[in-house]
């Protein structure tokens, strides 16, 4: 680099604007092979726009708290994206009254299942305990996740990496296994969705149509109450 | 917008206050989308402004997981010795989760008639 780029790229990297540049950008790059794709799950904007900001990261010995700096801004939306799903909630409303047994019982079995066969399948192939703990709470979005994690005896960083890349494959994934099930209905699709892959998961909801994206939400703030109140308990019964 | 963000955002801090002075074991974003849910019930559904907004907002929900998403690089480390059964161990308990739940439902509304169904 020549000394004036370099001044650039010192100033830059100090400040929080290249981090939410480069965020957009690669999140609007993900998103136009998205589309161009038929919005295919296979090519999930959030799995593309991760790897190109891992890559860059990496590239440019950039760390992550740099980054984060700028990205916080967008995350920080989080918060309040995740209020606004009152709204498809509300206006959906009718259908999740009508459909209380069912979801109240594909809530529980899905919620145990999820913690349940994590542990099992981990302690089957020989990942240690605390492994097998943090991988417990992966279908529950973030800050519940990480919590409970820390409550049982997992790894509370740990859980945060399952937890993405649980909900990247349950949106990748979703679409083909519902359609080996010949199962149509947008509403069971959205809350099994949302119970498995949590936010990552109902994001894709969202993107097929506002019911599936209505009931991935509800199943999401569910599970993620239910799992930290039943868990804890659970795994007291098993010890 | 405006108006709306800012109605958003007072909910997720009354969430937030409540989760926080009752020691719940949910975040606050999620009790302020409760408590939205509850407002929007009186009050006979959102105004146009509050549904533009949020359906703008929503539509590209997988933006904001991104930053988060890519805090993947700092914790690959931990990943690294286990990666096989956590590997496995995650696609498995997915696909079951996905299953599970969505068989469940559909025997539970055996009977009911089906919305949204193609015959």
């Amino acid at each position: 680099m020549t000394p004036q780029l370099n001044e650039i790229w010192v100033y830059l990297s100090a400040s929080p604007l290249l981090g939410l540049t480069v965020t957009l950008l690669a999140y609007q790059a993900a998103f136009w092979l998205y589309r161009r794709s038929g919005m295919n799950p296979l090519a999930n904007p959030v799995l593309i726009a991760v790897t190109i900001l891992v890559l860059l990261l990496t590239l440019t010995a950039t760390s992550y708290e740099t980054y984060f700096a700028g990205a916080q801004f967008v995350h920080f939306l989080l918060g309040p994206a995740t209020v606004a799903l009152a709204i498809p909630l509300y206006t959906q409303f009718r259908r999740v009254r009508s459909m209380l047994l069912p979801v109240v019982a594909g809530l529980v079995a899905g919620s145990l299942t999820a913690a349940l066969s994590a542990i099992a399948i981990a302690r089957l192939f020989g990942a240690s305990l605390p492994t097998q703990l943090s991988l417990a709470p992966k279908s529950v979005t973030t800050p519940i996740a990480m919590g409970i994690a820390e409550r049982i005896g997992g790894i509370p960083s740990l859980t945060a990496v399952l937890v993405i890349v649980t909900g990247i494959l349950g949106a990748v994934g979703a679409r083909y296994i519902f359609d080996a099930m010949k199962l149509r209905d947008p509403a069971i699709r959205g809350f099994a969705i949302g119970v498995a892959s949590h936010g990552i998961g109902t994001a894709r909801a969202f993107q097929v149509s506002e019911q599936a994206g209505a009931f991935a939400a509800l199943a999401m703030g569910l599970n993620g109450a239910l799992t930290a109140l039943l868990l804890p308990l659970v795994l007291g019964w098993m010890r | 917008m405006l108006s709306a963000l800012t109605q958003l955002l007072v909910f997720q801090l009354a969430g937030e206050v409540v989760a926080r002075g009752l020691n719940l074991p949910v975040p606050g974003p999620v009790l302020g989308m409760l408590f939205l849910f509850l407002a929007l019930a009186l009050r006979g559904g959102p105004g146009h402004e509050l549904q533009t907004t949020s359906q703008n907002l929503l539509q590209h929900l997988s933006l904001l997981f991104v930053p988060a998403g890519t805090g993947i690089m700092i914790h690959l480390h931990r990943v690294a010795d286990e990666w096989l059964p956590l590997l496995l161990s995650l696609l498995i308990s997915t696909v079951a989760t996905l299953v599970v739940t969505a068989l469940v439902m559909k025997l539970c509304m055996r009977g009911q008639p089906a919305q949204g169904d193609a015959p």
